[in-house]
């Protein structure tokens, strides 16, 4: 057992810069809560807390590296499992916060099981589809693939949660990478772009591009019976995709789902209603300049303006305290950490661990780029928390397990092969 | 293609990220300022607006403290709200729109609830309105005329409205702008500039000390105190003597060009339009449509201004040689000036006038000859009557006069471009204008211009453009009220036509206007004025006016005083003036049969003919 540590073939760099941005995590946590300060023992707690948190993520992070290697491989399937359960037992035992059934309540802590869904269903599928009767170019292990993350997905919709919902559909990245034929990728490149295009313009222009488009290629392709065939299959799904987004976007969705929408879109400016956190954002960015206002000066922050700001808008604490050069300083600090986990992936020689690796950069990737993008004012409100330095134990913890799990997995890289 | 992806796309939107972070933190922040950021507070510290005194430093404008009842929609608490609107006076209909309002101005930041609740209401609110979470109260003043005379001229202040807040950066909601007269033209020195204190704030919007340490707090500027040329006493004298008459006197020294007095009739009090019954009071002005108290007659009133134009006529053709003060022409009770048509003069058939007896007499037929021939002079009419244009322009006619007070009219003084619209293809000649001769016809004037012209004979051919305002404290006023403006006409020519004003008092048509001791020269006038009932025109009775200065030698007082549908000017306009020179120069009246004679003066039945809605008759 002892032999599975390699201290020395840890990804050191990687740990120190998620150390760095969890003790970040901590100040601006501290320094987002001060105003609190003023009212309550009760809020004070979230910074305490949060130091529990990541005592308790230090030892997650030990209990991990000191596991045989093998335990990952053998008990991923018990572990997707259970997970699953957890994320069906909320339908029992649950407790709603803010709209979303999906936390569990012990006391004075609440626990959030879908932020641990997500190593665990890495691991499912860097087990399923490193297996050597698996081959992604099948239809059958397409098929079981997309069941490993459909089942989170159609659970956490009913919660429900659209940030974890876009975590889960992130494994299509992986999938890709890995070798999933290109038509899936088309089609999903295909429809977002779509789906804005519908929404922005309207579904009838959309239409008649597509209808022009289609006729230009069938001109092209003329003599070739295989591809009027495939353009006909992508016409057909693209117009459907069009009309049904339309009717989602107008029928479904709720005036706020439109709204947040539109506030990215420029479509509509609103600074008081769903736009506000947005705005307020925005302002606590432009205080805070190139230098920013100095730790637990920003005026912003103190004011306790911007709502969620030590949660999912903890950024713009950065922004506005530290400036652009504190706010791109963490851009950075994820920029090199996410690049140097996908660089040690491609090394990678064994399915497993490269799967799970891949994995660990698309969770990481998505949740930045959908909560900076987010803070930022670039991508439409989705509650979902910045890795390693929001508040939030479930989040912190279920980071930092998937974190540990890569370390593991990347030390064993050569010992194995 | 696949093994790049993930690092593609990380990168790019890094840089992506970084990018806009630069656009927000550092190139696009203005719109992003202190003043909407939620966490800062700006308190303003208003200075006390400016005194206004009068031109012998008697306070004629100060300041009353009143309150605005302030509100936070978020914090409010209303339990009670029928004891709420009975303690503010106010039903729940306004209540709701109020909070309404409130609301949609922002539910964190204070906003005016109700605003200028006097000294009395306030002392009971306060006893109350510690039960009222939410709601607080801010200290501001009013202003407070002392005398109840001259609203016309000093105008007053309201709250600016929403076009006022969103087109000048300076004023926010319920704030106050002066609105008209002095109050407005002279707004940004009686104001003064407000201060701004920023303070830091939570998010239960209270604040926890000063913002930054107040690097970004101003200090306000006191306001400056206006010295108005207006003479109280004559101001207040004049309107006693416009007791239930319509139209206005203007009082001119015509070596400065202050303006002594500005009487508008019928006037209101200018207490009125202050505090919180200003719209109530400002609707029941405005609805009175005979006297149309709120409409200035003298700055506003475009009128023909009838024989007194004779003055400049005759003037314009002495300087173009035309005439000589001897040249004689005869009058048979009118004459005619072009084959058939004939205007009538009230001369005895066989006179024959020279430019003075003209003038006293005030003969139509010598003015119409001597305008068409001054027109005719002219290879033609076109040149002749611009060259005439040119000349009478001169005396601040035809245009707005430039003082110092938002209201005004330009009058109108033709040119050929005028006729050339109404008579196309050169079909006028000299004759078609002729009117002009005798100021009816195509000319307007307001009063304030007849009361410039006045002054300019005054002052043997140049006047100062008038205006209201003596002193600003620490500031000197506009360069253009200390320049005179010269007339196109030589000193010597006005010698001559003064003597012929002298003698209107003399022995002309003014003779119940005479005063012991004071040579007064001036000159009457008559205009004729119709009205539209039921889309039938309908002629009036004539205007009275009447132009003059005292002394005849080193004029301290010029004055036009107009006096709607007087008749002539002999009845009310001149002996008006003559008491308002009397006031002015005597400071004592000695003709007190002329004073009673004038304040008893009503002409009230006159007014109301035209809504009589049966036929009557005029110019009895």
């Amino acid at each position: 057992m002892n032999n599975d540590i390699n201290i020395k073939k840890i990804d050191w760099t990687s740990l120190v810069i998620i150390f760095v941005l969890i003790l970040l995590g901590l100040g601006n946590i501290y320094s987002s809560s001060q105003a609190y300060l003023l009212d309550s023992i009760f809020i004070i707690n979230s910074f305490s807390k949060q130091l529990l948190f990541v005592f308790a993520s230090i030892i997650i992070f030990l209990f991990i590296q000191i596991l045989p290697y093998s335990f990952f491989t053998k008990y991923s399937s018990i572990l997707y499992l259970l997970s699953v359960i957890s994320l069906i037992g909320l339908f029992v035992f649950g407790r709603e916060i803010n709209g979303s059934l999906s936390w569990y309540q012990f006391g004075g802590f609440s626990f959030q099981p879908s932020e641990f869904t997500k190593p665990l269903t890495a691991l499912a599928l860097a087990k399923y589809l490193s297996d050597i009767n698996s081959n992604i170019k099948t239809i059958k292990t397409q098929f079981y693939s997309f069941l490993i993350i459909f089942i989170p997905i159609i659970l956490i919709i009913l919660q429900p949660d659209p940030g974890t919902i876009i975590v889960f559909l992130s494994f299509f990245l992986v999938f890709y990478k890995i070798g999933l034929p290109s038509i899936y990728m088309n089609f999903f490149i295909g429809f977002i772009i779509l789906f804005f295009a519908t929404i922005l313009l309207s579904p009838n222009y959309v239409m008649i591009f597509l209808a022009a488009l289609t006729l230009f290629l069938l001109y092209i392709f003329k003599k070739k019976y295989h591809n009027i065939k495939k353009i006909l299959i992508y016409l057909t799904v693209f117009s459907l995709f069009v009309y049904s987004v339309d009717f989602i976007f107008n029928n479904v969705f709720e005036q706020r789902h439109r709204d947040r929408f539109n506030i990215v879109m420029g479509l509509k400016e609103d600074y008081k209603g769903s736009g506000y956190n947005t705005n307020q954002s925005r302002i606590a960015f432009a205080s805070g300049g190139m230098f920013g206002e100095g730790f637990l000066k920003g005026s912003q922050t103190r004011g306790n303006f911007v709502p969620e700001q030590h949660t999912d808008y903890i950024f713009s604490t950065v922004g506005e305290e530290w400036g652009f050069l504190g706010a791109s300083s963490i851009i950075i600090l994820f920029t090199i950490l996410m690049l140097r986990i996908s660089k040690r992936a491609e090394l990678q020689r064994n399915l497993f661990s490269k799967i799970y690796s891949y994995s660990t950069v698309t969770i990481i990737f998505t949740h930045f780029f959908i909560n900076i993008g987010m803070v930022i004012g670039l991508v439409p409100t989705i509650g979902i928390p910045l890795p390693f330095l929001s508040y939030g134990g479930s989040s912190l913890m279920a980071f930092v397990l998937l974190f540990s799990i890569y370390v593991k997995l990347d030390s064993q890289r050569t010992s194995k092969w | 293609m696949k093994n790049k992806l993930l690092p593609f796309l990380i990168i790019i939107s890094s840089l992506i990220f970084i990018t806009r972070l630069f656009w927000i933190q550092i190139i696009n922040i203005k719109d992003v300022n202190l003043s909407n950021k939620n966490s800062v507070e700006k308190v303003y510290i208003y200075p006390e607006r400016g005194y206004i005194f009068d031109r012998e430093n008697k306070l004629i404008v100060g300041n009353d403290p009143f309150y605005d009842l302030m509100i936070v929609p978020s914090q409010i608490n209303l339990i009670d709200t029928l004891e709420f609107c009975t303690m503010l006076k106010i039903d729940k209909k306004v209540l709701l729109d109020k909070l309404k309002k409130a609301k949609n101005y922002s539910t964190i930041k204070p906003s005016v609830f109700l605003s200028q609740i006097s000294k009395k209401d306030y002392a009971l609110i306060q006893e109350k309105l510690w039960k009222y979470k939410g709601f607080s109260v801010r200290k501001k003043s009013n202003r407070n005329y002392i005398l109840n005379s001259a609203s016309n001229i000093l105008g007053y202040i309201s709250e600016v409205n929403d076009y006022e807040v969103n087109d000048n950066s300076y004023y926010e909601s319920g704030e106050l702008i002066g609105r008209q007269g002095i109050e407005k033209s002279y707004e940004n020195k009686l104001r003064g500039t407000k201060g701004v204190s920023y303070f830091q704030k939570d998010n239960f919007n209270r604040i926890t000390g000063p913002y930054k340490e107040g690097i970004y707090d101003t200090l306000f500027q006191k306001a400056k105190n206006i010295t108005l040329t207006i003479d109280f006493n004559l101001q207040v004298y004049g309107d006693s003597l416009m007791a239930n008459k319509f139209g206005s006197i203007i009082a001119i020294e015509p070596e400065s060009g202050e303006i002594l007095s500005l009487v508008n009739a019928p006037s209101f009090d200018p207490n009125l339009l202050i505090g919180r019954d200003r719209s109530k009071n400002y609707l029941k002005l405005k609805n009175d449509t005979i006297g149309k108290p709120l409409f200035d007659r003298g700055l506003q009133g475009m009128y023909p201004p009838g024989s007194t134009f004779k003055l400049i006529n005759g003037l314009i053709a002495l300087e173009e040689n035309v005439i000589n003060p001897q040249t004689k022409i005869a009058c048979n009770e009118g004459h005619f000036y072009s084959k058939n048509r004939f205007m009538k003069c009230h001369c005895k058939a066989g006179t024959i006038n020279d430019l003075n007896s003209a003038i006293y007499t005030s003969c139509n037929t010598y003015f119409a000859t001597i305008y068409k021939e001054t027109l005719e002079k002219f290879n033609n009419s076109n040149i002749g009557i611009n060259k005439w244009n040119e000349h009478v322009i001169k005396f601040g006619l035809g245009n707005y006069l430039g003082y110092d007070h938002p209201l005004g009219q330009p009058g109108l003084i033709p040119d050929s471009k005028y006729y050339d619209i109404w008579y196309p293809k050169n079909q006028w000649r000299a004759v078609t204008t002729i009117s002009n001769g005798i100021g009816q016809g195509e000319i307007l004037t307001t009063p304030i211009q007849l009361a410039n012209i006045a002054a300019t004979i005054a002052n043997r051919g140049w006047y100062i453009t008038p205006h209201f305002v003596k002193k600003i404290t620490n500031d000197s006023i506009e360069l253009k009220y200390r320049q005179k403006k010269h007339t196109t006409i030589k000193k010597k020519h006005y010698e001559d036509i003064i003597q012929g004003m002298y003698d209107v008092i003399e022995k002309g048509t003014a003779q119940n206007s005479k005063i012991k001791d004071i040579k007064i020269v001036g000159k009457t006038g008559t205009a004729e004025n119709f009205i539209k009932i039921n889309g039938n025109r309908k002629q009036l009775t004539d205007h009275s006016i009447f132009i003059g200065f005292a002394p005849k030698d080193n004029p301290k007082i010029a004055i036009a005083v107009f006096i709607e549908n007087g008749y002539w000017g002999t009845r009310w306009a001149a002996p008006i003036a003559s008491l308002m020179i009397e006031k002015y120069l005597n400071k004592k009246i000695e003709r007190k049969y002329l004073e009673k004679y004038i304040l008893n003066g009503n002409l009230m039945e006159e007014y109301l003919k035209p809504y009589s809605k049966t036929n009557f008759k005029i110019n009895e």
